[in-house]
């Protein structure tokens, strides 16, 4: 039986159709994937499904029933939740008071007997939440269960969860995944997207590829591969870069010396570290986020300050410079957070010059035929699916991420720092921004990449440091790399060996 | 116990009440609207329409309170004009809110003097008396001789704090006013809620200003707000929104108000100019200390609109 059918759906933003005559069902109590490019028109498919955008064609079915979505409070009532790309919750409300949010009741609020039921719910359905906290406190995980347990708090019988685990670390991956196994045993049917393969083909029973807006096809995992996958989702088969062999490695770049750090809180967060990058190699640091990587990467890239400690670059002193002398140093910098360095109600073309926008200008006025031309070339070379005059923030999440790196990259700079490189793209993009990282090595420069994800580190770095609750607990090249032994260094297990024999000894 | 230093000092405090009330009814009118994510800097003129309406429909009815009633009902249709503004078509905030004073200004002088005339003498109403709450003790029972809308207004702070906070009217006016995003998602009607939010606040407005004519003042004149609106609008930043913290603020300008009536009164050698610009000097003071780590609601003038 089909719980949900979507027919014919077509939405169009100006001239670009995001989703063309898109046919899509969901089998009641199944886990079905939606895979697809950046851009491909997922996130919008599902929006429609909410009721956040509106089918230009096309109707929706629920139970066989035609039902008519204008808004989420619709599709709530047709039993249908969802778990956007970026989080929508309130931030200065607790968790029982979000949950409360949609609902219909009494005039008064006895969130008292909220935060019970809330309990409640959070036991039923597994989902463990803490009803009386700030959702302001919480993790970027623990508000992803909050979003879950929101949705099935109102008796969905659908979840859409769009790119949940581009935010999880992969202990918090395993866990969700659970959680939606035991949901979908007892009913729930649910819509998942995803670029990592091995994640669908682990957790679902069908997979829609959705490519330029359309649906390509649905196939059941027993019957296909993550390689058939990647050829319905971009049209070409093999995936995976290559690294050359080891370089000749060259002068010192970046050198830091016993730095400290702390966090927001006060609280040490990088104890001592000691790095060096050399010219021509891509240092992979590695660990399970919140172990400091966040305040390294602020750090390198001018947005804090250590505690103490030096950092030099090419023989200069960088400690505690502003982000625009770093800048200017020719330090490239590609940070975590896309939103929080790029403006979306600004074009694409402003935002690919605006962190070197003194070329651009010349007495004081823009040279906007100048910016318009660069950003032509720009999306071009890195593939950028946009025009230079979109408003950024209408791009997919994936384009998001090339804007910057054209933006960092096109200046050749001789250091270059990034973290989480790949989060949110797929599988093309993902290559493709790889290959660049390895064409950055090859140029000369050196690399500086702080990432969750092991393949990824495997797959480029020439040396690999591990990041513990703070500190290198190790560094090894690449030849002596193996997720093994990376993800027993990354879980600490040599530092508390230590420990143990250390407490044995005075024993 | 009459001595001049307590004679001074309670007539000071009675005088800082009454000043105060209409500060608190304009403040906790803004409260409602910015909660829910909208910069109402319409709120001087709802506050001017106000004052006519109470005064217009209080002259020729003879009754005050009905008065009142009418002037919150226009209130109400002031916030319903902000809201098709600001809220319906997303136009900036700013430009709304200004639009809106001016508006209503120039409307309620218009019809003051359709109504009215030009005649040589004010046209007047017997004001609203004064209530004795404690009847003649001393001090106390100067102090808490007031005008029933003073002591409403003064009710009416934990009230507001308690829908702001305890009710799901309440927890919908924060989640718009902090992300409206997420309240749609929620299945919100965001739209509705800022909506309400807006007539709600001003309601309060205009009661304030209804306040001015038919109890401070017992007319109407041209200078009758005299930028109270604003001052709100400053209260407001040293509340950091909140309800409760509404109150110690109007009754902090309203006593450095009723201060600078008293000084010069006493004949202080000090140009007059000095005392009448004391209130603003005492709001910038306390903006600049308060203001500082004041958390206004992250959505405020955002227009919310969906693709
Ligand atoms: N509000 C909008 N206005 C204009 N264009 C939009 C809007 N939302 C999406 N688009 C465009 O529609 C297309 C599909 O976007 P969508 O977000 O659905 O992609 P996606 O498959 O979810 O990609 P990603 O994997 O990067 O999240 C993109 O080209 C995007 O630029
Ligand atoms: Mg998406």
């Amino acid at each position: 039986m089909h719980i949900v059918q979507m027919r014919g759906i077509v939405k169009r933003f100006g001239d670009l159709i995001a989703n063309d005559h898109v046919d899509f069902e969901l089998e009641s109590g199944e886990i079905h994937a939606l895979l697809g490019e950046n851009g491909a028109g997922k996130t919008t498919l599902m929006r429609i499904l909410y009721g956040l955008y509106h089918a230009d064609e096309g109707n929706i079915l629920v139970n066989d029933q035609p039902v008519a979505i204008h808004t989420p409070k619709d599709a709530i009532a047709a039993g249908i939740g969802m778990v956007t790309q970026h989080f929508t919750l309130v931030p200065t409300l607790t968790v029982a008071e979000n949950l409360a949010l949609g609902e219909k009741g009494s005039l008064t609020l006895d969130i008292k007997q909220v935060e019970r039921s809330v309990a409640e719910a959070s036991k039923r359905f597994g989902i463990p939440v803490k009803p009386d906290v700030l959702v302001r406190h919480l993790s970027v995980g623990e508000r992803q269960r909050v979003e879950i347990l929101k949705a099935l708090y109102r008796n969905a019988q659908v979840l859409i969860l769009d790119e949940p685990t581009a935010v999880l670390v992969p202990q918090e991956v395993d866990v969700l995944f659970e959680a939606l196994k035991r949901l979908q045993y007892s009913g729930l049917s649910v819509i998942f997207i995803s670029h990592k393969l091995h994640e669908v083909m682990d957790l679902c029973n069908r997979i829609t590829v959705l490519r330029d807006g359309k649906a390509v096809g649905t196939v059941h995992k027993n019957d296909t591969s993550t390689k058939q996958l990647a050829t319905m989702m971009v049209g070409r088969e093999s995936f995976g870069v290559t690294r050359q062999e080891q370089r000749v490695q060259g002068e010192v770049l970046v050198t830091i010396k016993n730095m400290c750090a702390e966090d927001k809180k006060g609280l040490p967060a990088l104890r001592n570290i000691n790095l060096e990058v050399h010219a021509g190699e891509i240092l992979g640091i590695a660990g399970v986020s919140g172990n400091g990587q966040a305040e390294l990467s602020a750090i390198l890239c001018g947005m804090q300050k250590p505690s103490s400690g030096q950092i030099m670059v090419e023989g200069q002193d960088l400690t505690g410079a502003e982000a625009d002398v770093i800048c200017a140093t020719g330090i490239g910098r590609i940070p975590e957070d896309r939103h929080a360095n790029l403006v979306g109600e600004l074009s694409v073309a402003e935002n690919l010059v605006l962190d070197h926008l003194q070329d651009y200008v010349k007495n004081g006025i823009l040279e906007r035929n100048k910016i318009q031309q660069q950003a032509g070339k720009l999306i071009k070379d890195f593939q950028i699916k946009a025009k230079p005059r979109d408003r950024l923030r209408t791009l997919s999440g994936g384009n998001m991420q090339k804007v910057m790196l054209a933006r960092t990259l096109s200046r050749e700079p001789r250091v270059v720092i990034v973290s989480q490189p790949t989060r949110g793209l797929d599988v093309g993009a993902t290559d493709y921004v790889r290959s660049q990282l390895l064409e950055q090595r090859k140029r000369g420069a050196a690399v500086l990449m702080i990432s969750e994800d092991l393949d990824e580190i495997i797959a480029l770095s020439d040396r690999i440091a591990v990041i513990y609750e703070g500190e290198i607990v190790g560094i090894i090249p690449n030849s002596e790399a193996t997720p093994e032994k990376l993800g027993l260094m990354m879980s600490g297990s040599n530092i508390e060996k230590r420990k143990q024999e250390k407490k044995r000894v005075q024993v | 116990m009459s001595t001049p230093a307590v004679i001074f000092i309670v007539g000071f405090l009675a005088a800082t009440l009454r000043v105060a009330t209409p500060l608190i009814y304009g403040t906790l009118g803004e409260l409602f609207c910015e909660r829910a994510g909208i910069l109402n800097l319409g709120i001087e003129g709802t506050m001017f329409l106000g004052a006519f309406v109470g005064f217009a429909v209080g002259y020729h009815s003879g009754s005050l309170w009905l008065g009142v009633a009418i002037a919150a009902v226009a209130g109400m249709v002031s916030g319903l004009l902000m809201s098709l503004l600001a809220v319906r078509f997303g136009v900036n905030q700013h430009v709304a809110g200004l639009g809106i004073t001016m508006l209503w200004t120039g409307v309620s002088l218009f019809s003051f003097r359709l109504i009215f005339g030009e005649s040589k003498v004010q046209p007047s109403v017997d004001p609203f008396p004064q209530i004795s709450l404690f009847g003649d003790t001393p001090i106390i029972g100067t102090i808490f001789t007031q005008y029933l809308l003073t002591y409403i207004g003064i009710l009416l702070v934990p009230l507001v704090w308690w829908i702001i906070n305890r009710t799901r009217f309440g927890l919908q006016i924060r989640a718009v006013g902090e992300n409206p995003e997420a309240a749609d998602a929620a299945g919100l009607n965001v739209y509705a809620i800022r909506t309400y939010a807006l007539m709600i606040g001003g309601a309060l407005m205009a009661v304030g200003g209804a306040f001015l004519s038919l109890a401070s003042v017992g007319a109407f004149t041209f200078g009758i707000v005299a930028g109270r609106g604003w001052v709100c609008i400053a209260l407001i930043i040293f509340a950091n929104w909140r309800a409760i913290s509404v109150l110690w603020g109007a009754l902090i300008f309203g006593g450095v108000q009723a201060l600078q009536l008293r000084l010069q009164t006493l004949g202080l050698k000090l140009p007059y100019e000095l005392f009448l610009s004391l209130p603003y000097l005492v709001t910038i003071l306390a903006l600049s200390i308060a203001g500082r780590n004041a958390a206004a609601p992250s959505a405020l003038l955002k227009p919310y609109r969906r693709e």
